[in-house]
């Protein structure tokens, strides 16, 4: 059986789904960083959204599943911290794939600022579209995520936060 | 005291920080005052405990004995724990919990907006990530510190005595020795003279803006730089490591 090389190493893991959001990937969401061949091994570079991503555990599973079978040599996922992650990474695909999922997607970081500081209405309901919208708090059910009700369809949403 | 020496004790300090602060957050779980405030100090409780993981496996590297920082986090003892005496603290009520929030986080922001400047690469990528969940944390406090500062007046009473009561364990986090003057000449480490000034101007510019008093610098309460801490250090030990002390190196 061919080895394969680095780059079709990537576009293998490219297909994995995040575990909490499903319909973007780990490529998608800029966590998964890039692919190195040395000595044997298969280093797979990964990057938390946050610090205490309870997810990381898992993709970092999820990646030798789908290496497993593949002969890449020894499976190493390495969690770095360098380049920082950011939201602004995230695409204006995906970002839509969010919004369609029903999580309002991150604003960039150069219009973000009022969000969730000011009293500004500036986020869509991910549900109807309405700029009417309200946070109910900064923390939502995930460390990304902000929780925030809709004052014109009366659905909550959550936020994907900027960070 | 080598360079390496140095270097341990001073990520020692920042993971302990973060991983007695984290696991006081957690206490929280289940008992916040509202729904949102249980979600909100258990998802700060876990960015805290992610940086102490970082810093912790960090620490373990720079110690270079093969340990890992669950064999850091779990098995030591209470002397060998470098976390500032505040940290430690019991939560008390709700805003006993924010008086020291905000206090701690006003100083982790002044202190990584510093770091991420380190010449140590793995502190300042550390650092890159942790000032931004900071200042989530900084503005969770700071907002809260101004409902119950500028609230109903039992509740302005009560947090202006947790407030009074904390004051004297602010001195020691801007503590320094040897360790610092080491690192601080290789530019790893920050004058924390420096960042007094500047964390005593977000502290002053909360509390004032949520009608509380800044309390006046007094005694404060010092020993954490050489292991000597409160009993609550115990307690907290005793709770955390308990697993990984009854049955050694179980994993699920």
């Amino acid at each position: 059986m061919n080895m394969l090389n680095e780059k079709e190493i990537y576009e293998l893991l490219s297909e994995i789904p995040d575990p909490e959001i499903p319909v973007i990937t780990i490529k998608d969401l800029g966590i998964l960083q890039r692919v190195e061949l040395k000595g044997g091994n298969c280093e797979v570079y990964i990057t938390p959204t946050y610090s205490g991503c309870p997810a990381m555990k898992l993709i970092e599973d999820q990646i030798k599943e789908a290496l497993a079978d593949k002969n890449v040599g020894n499976i190493i996922v390495k969690l770095v911290y360098a380049p920082t992650w950011t939201t602004d990474w995230i695409t204006p695909e995906a970002k839509e794939k969010l919004r369609l999922y029903g999580i309002a997607p991150p604003l960039h970081s150069s219009v973000d600022k009022g969000v969730l500081i000011g009293k500004a209405k500036v986020l869509k309901c991910p549900q109807c579209g309405s700029q009417n919208t309200e946070m109910i708090s900064q923390f939502g059910s995930t460390a990304c995520k902000a929780l925030y009700k809709c004052l014109d369809c009366k659905e909550p949403f959550d936020y994907f936060k900027c960070i | 005291m080598t360079k390496q020496e140095a270097l341990f004790c001073y990520t020692l300090r920042l993971g302990d920080n973060a991983l007695i602060l984290g696991h006081r957050l957690s206490e929280w779980s289940s008992k916040g005052p509202l729904l949102e405030e249980d979600i909100a100090t258990t998802n700060m409780a876990l960015d805290l405990i992610g940086r102490a993981d970082a810093l912790l496996k960090y620490a373990a590297h720079v110690e270079g004995k093969g340990k890992t920082e669950d064999d850091l986090a779990y098995k030591r003892g209470e002397r060998e724990f470098l976390c500032n005496l505040i940290m430690q603290l019991p939560n008390g009520d709700f805003g006993y919990t924010i008086a020291r929030q905000l206090i701690v986080s006003a100083f982790d922001f002044c202190l990584y907006e510093e770091l991420v400047k380190s010449k140590d690469e793995t502190i300042a990528a550390i650092s890159a990530k942790a000032i931004k969940e900071v200042k989530y944390h900084l503005k969770f406090a700071s907002d809260w510190t101004l409902r119950i500062g500028d609230g109903t007046e039992e509740s302005h009473q009560r947090i202006q005595k947790s407030f009074d009561d904390i004051w004297m364990y602010t001195g020691e986090l801007f503590e320094m020795n040897e360790v610092d003057t080491i690192l601080i000449k290789e530019g790893i480490a920050v004058d924390l003279n420096v960042l007094k000034t500047r964390w005593k101007k977000i502290i002053t510019e909360v509390l004032l803006e949520a009608t509380l008093a800044v309390p006046a610098d007094a005694y404060m309460q010092t020993g954490s730089r050489k292991g000597v801490h409160t009993e609550s250090l115990g307690y907290i030990l005793a709770e955390m490591q308990y697993l990984q002390r009854a049955y050694p190196d179980a994993k699920w």
